[in-house]
């Protein structure tokens, strides 16, 4: 099973790289981009029967860092029945 | 009397030496080096330090790899029963990842690695690692680094300011840090992470000697001198 998990900064917690990226946009001439927020995704390719916990843990214990971040665990849809060859 | 330290090698760490000759040249006695895969501590210790560096490439986030290293179960095993540990610069960020203080690192502010001296202030002179100083008094430190803007919530930092867990705090802005932190104590205060570098400013050749107080501090607080 695939699994993506979205690493992004809590509200609140200011995030310099954004803010850096979002000048960045303005000087290439893009207008209207209120804000920019960089996080990270990261992929794994777990076993099927992978619980939601097990998920979770791995997330709050180390992928992600709860003083500063949240995450959002994204389950790839489950593969369709594959046809006989 | 001696005075039993160990200090601990990840990959990627570069301050260890000097973190080793620091408290070789304070205390008189070699500390024992520690690598990250170990699992057990020498018996007895008296400090346990964390140095700088870059520890697995500052992979994931600075210290959040070192902070899963079998070493670092006998350390929060340790600083839990009392042993001091000093964490400087990534030992820091290890030490936040690892959930020994409170709070966490964030990219500088200003997005670009800052390495000068600056004058720090010494916010609590009653610490086992800063009762060499004056409350108050300004000393200079190096600080080197890119992850050192310290983040916590308004409740932490005002617990940690009433609790007089901010050791030490820049006197100018430097990284974007909330309220200018920038060293922390534990609730026990056996354990200080800060992001200055004291064990950069032991010697005269080094440009200042202002380092030199917090590992006379610590030797003369845990062994007598």
């Amino acid at each position: 099973m695939k699994v993506r998990i979205h690493v992004s900064l809590k509200p609140g917690v200011l995030d310099p790289q954004g803010r850096a990226v979002h000048h960045a946009l303005e000087g290439l001439g893009f207008s209207g981009v209120e804000d920019v927020r960089v996080g990270r995704l990261i992929e794994l390719e777990v076993a099927d029967d992978t619980s939601d916990e097990t998920l979770d843990a791995m997330c709050s214990g180390l992928l992600a860092n709860m003083v500063i971040e949240n995450y959002r665990i994204e389950k790839a849809a489950p593969a369709a029945a594959r046809e006989p060859a | 009397m001696s005075f039993r330290a160990a200090y601990v090698t990840f990959p990627g760490s570069n301050c260890d030496r000097d973190m080793a000759m620091a408290l070789e040249k304070v205390s008189g006695v070699a500390p024992t080096r520690i690598w990250h895969g170990d699992s057990e501590l020498p018996d007895r210790l008296d400090l346990i330090a964390l140095p700088g560096g870059f520890s697995y490439g500052d992979y994931l986030r600075s210290g959040a790899m070192a902070a899963h290293s079998p070493i670092m179960r006998a350390v929060k095993e340790a600083a839990g029963r009392g042993v001091p540990v000093l964490g400087v610069c990534n030992g820091f960020q290890v030490l936040t990842e690892a959930g020994l203080l409170p709070g966490a690192l964030m990219r500088n502010a200003g997005q670009t690695f800052i390495c000068r001296t600056v004058p720090l202030r010494v916010e609590n002179s009653q610490s086992l690692y800063t009762a060499g100083y004056e409350a108050g008094q300004v000393i200079r430190i190096p600080v080197a680094h890119h992850d050192g803007n310290y983040f916590a919530d308004e409740d932490t930092l005002d617990r940690l300011e009433g609790e007089g867990r901010v050791a030490f705090r820049y006197v100018d802005t430097c990284n974007g840090s909330r309220r200018d932190i920038a060293g922390v104590l534990n609730e026990a205060g056996n354990v200080l992470g800060m992001m200055p570098h004291p064990e950069r400013a032991i010697e005269e050749d080094h440009g200042g000697t202002d380092g030199r107080a917090l590992f006379e501090s610590a030797v003369r607080g845990l062994v007598g001198a």
